[in-house]
């Protein structure tokens, strides 16, 4: 669609390290593109020998299920060879430095590098220091493009063009990266977004994200055609630094119930996981036919099989 | 740039037909034939080729769509990595006799991807090849079944088949490249 209306446009990124530098056009060639991803997924052979020239090294820093095992299909799906890293069962814990540990798996000659770390701004940093496209799979609570990527196309199959759409993000948004790269496409996509939750929730410069605030989950889910509810980290809710007073008092209060669906019939759920089931929503809600939660999960793979696509590069490196 | 038409509108109409007769030809079970039309002039040839079996036969030949981007051997080459087409096979392939389409067989490195691609939707039972031009210069041991025209070319010229779908008419020319050639 978008490639018709510009016929000149060229894909021409490097690297993927947020949303906040793809242009509109961009956005939309990546969805665009991955409508085509998808369809391999459901063929009987759901393999492509695309990549296998290229090696691809996953580099998680911190935990994660679905993003790594996402990634991990998307690239074996490809074809490429997989070599997977992670923190916990390496020489990080001998004390090796990012840096070291980069150019020593660098030096091993790896294509890409999809990289998940509690600092933001590390996969820029790599940029710098390694010659391989970088895939930005989760940097602090800076950015998560991938995941904002796979929201918006599920997002596209309800609603083809988000302009003019409301979209509600409702929860812990100040330590959300999944909310920061959403707010970037989104915005450039032309949809309304708000932000919801409790004020301790709310990043101290809400004012510059160019999206509305709101502290009422019931005017909110009245207005949005699409309800994102972000998963409230538990591990925050430590003794004494503690953001809400209770995981019972945020289920009242912004949690969504079967209630809610029957009130407010037309919008859709969403969530980027894991669900917190009996926090952010109901356990029924969840499961409710109007909940697209694993049809992100499976778009996840589609999404990420373009972006590996599109950055794997026209020349051998 | 010099453009010679090597077939018309009316020639092309002829071949059509000539193949929609081809195709059903070997077969006491056409219901057994489906037409996989290869990204992106490929698929409107095989469409009228399906239409034209449907209007003389009274056949409903099953249609399918193939982009081969994701299987070619020479798509880094190029500095960019090209745009990928929709594909949609929506029948099953198990012993079913394939004819596969496209609009020139050049080097035979597309009809090789093509082949590979549809080996991941099952297991036909024979697979054939449809070309418009077949225009020489092989690097791979493929041939064609049916050919619209055989044309000795030269590797400096190029050869632009025309569908109204999407260029308005019905034509094959051969242009001649001078300097600009990539």
């Amino acid at each position: 669609m978008a490639e018709q209306q510009n016929k000149s446009y060229e894909f021409s990124h490097k690297h993927l390290l947020g949303l906040a530098d793809y242009s509109v056009q961009d956005i939309l060639y990546v969805l665009d593109q991955a409508k085509n991803f998808r369809e391999i997924l459901d063929r009987p052979v759901p393999k492509v020998p695309t990549l296998r020239d290229k090696t691809v090294v996953n580099l998680f820093y911190e935990n994660s299920t679905r993003t790594r095992l996402s990634f991990e299909l998307a690239q074996k799906r490809m074809g490429a060879d997989v070599v997977n890293f992670s923190a916990s069962s390496s020489s990080v814990k001998k004390g090796e430095s990012l840096k070291d540990t980069i150019q020593n798996i660098s030096s091993m000659k790896i294509d890409m590098v999809v990289v998940r770390h509690e600092s933001p701004g590390v996969p820029h940093f790599l940029t710098r220091v390694v010659d391989a496209a970088i895939i930005n799979a989760g940097d602090g609570a800076h950015e998560h493009p991938t995941q904002a990527l796979l929201d918006m196309f599920t997002m596209q199959q309800l609603y083809p063009d988000l302009s003019g759409k409301n979209i509600a993000i409702i929860g812990d948004i100040s330590h959300s990266r999944v909310v920061r790269s959403n707010i970037n496409g989104l915005r450039k996509l032309g949809a309304n977004v708000v932000v919801c939750g409790p004020k301790t929730f709310m990043p101290v410069d809400v004012k510059s994200l160019d999206v509305d605030v709101s502290y009422d989950l019931e005017e909110t889910l009245g207005w949005c055609d699409i309800a994102m509810a972000l998963r409230i980290q538990l591990e925050r809710q430590d003794e004494g630094t503690e953001l809400f007073p209770s995981i019972r008092e945020y289920h009242q209060q912004f949690g969504i119930t079967r209630k809610h669906l029957a009130k407010y019939p037309d919008f859709t759920i969403m969530h980027p996981g894991p669900v917190n089931r009996g926090v952010e929503m109901e356990s029924e809600v969840a499961d409710s036919d109007r909940s697209i939660i694993l049809s992100q999960v499976t778009n996840g793979v589609a999404v990420r099989m373009a972006i590996l696509y599109l950055l794997s590069g026209g020349t051998r490196i | 740039m010099d453009k010679a038409e090597i077939m018309s509108a009316e020639d092309l109409d002829r071949t059509y037909r000539r193949f929609a007769h081809q195709f059903i030809e070997p077969h006491d079970h056409p219901q057994s034939l489906a037409i996989v039309g290869m990204q992106t002039r490929g698929v409107h040839i095989g469409k009228r080729i399906q239409q034209l079996i449907k209007e003389e036969f009274d056949y409903e030949i099953d249609f399918g769509v193939l982009d081969v981007t994701f299987y070619r051997d020479d798509f880094r080459s190029k500095l960019k990595m090209p745009h990928v087409q929709v594909t949609e096979i929506p029948f099953d392939l198990y012993e079913r006799n394939i004819v596969l389409v496209d609009d020139v067989l050049y080097t035979g490195r597309t009809v090789r991807s093509a082949m590979d691609a549809l080996m991941s939707y099952g297991r036909p039972a024979t697979i054939k090849f449809c070309c418009m031009v077949d225009r020489g210069h092989r690097e791979l041991p493929v041939a064609a079944d049916y050919v619209g025209i055989t044309l000795p070319t030269h590797v400096k010229e190029e050869v632009r088949v025309k569908v109204n779908e999407l260029d308005g008419e019905d034509a094959i020319y051969v242009v001649q490249q001078h300097e600009e050639t990539s």
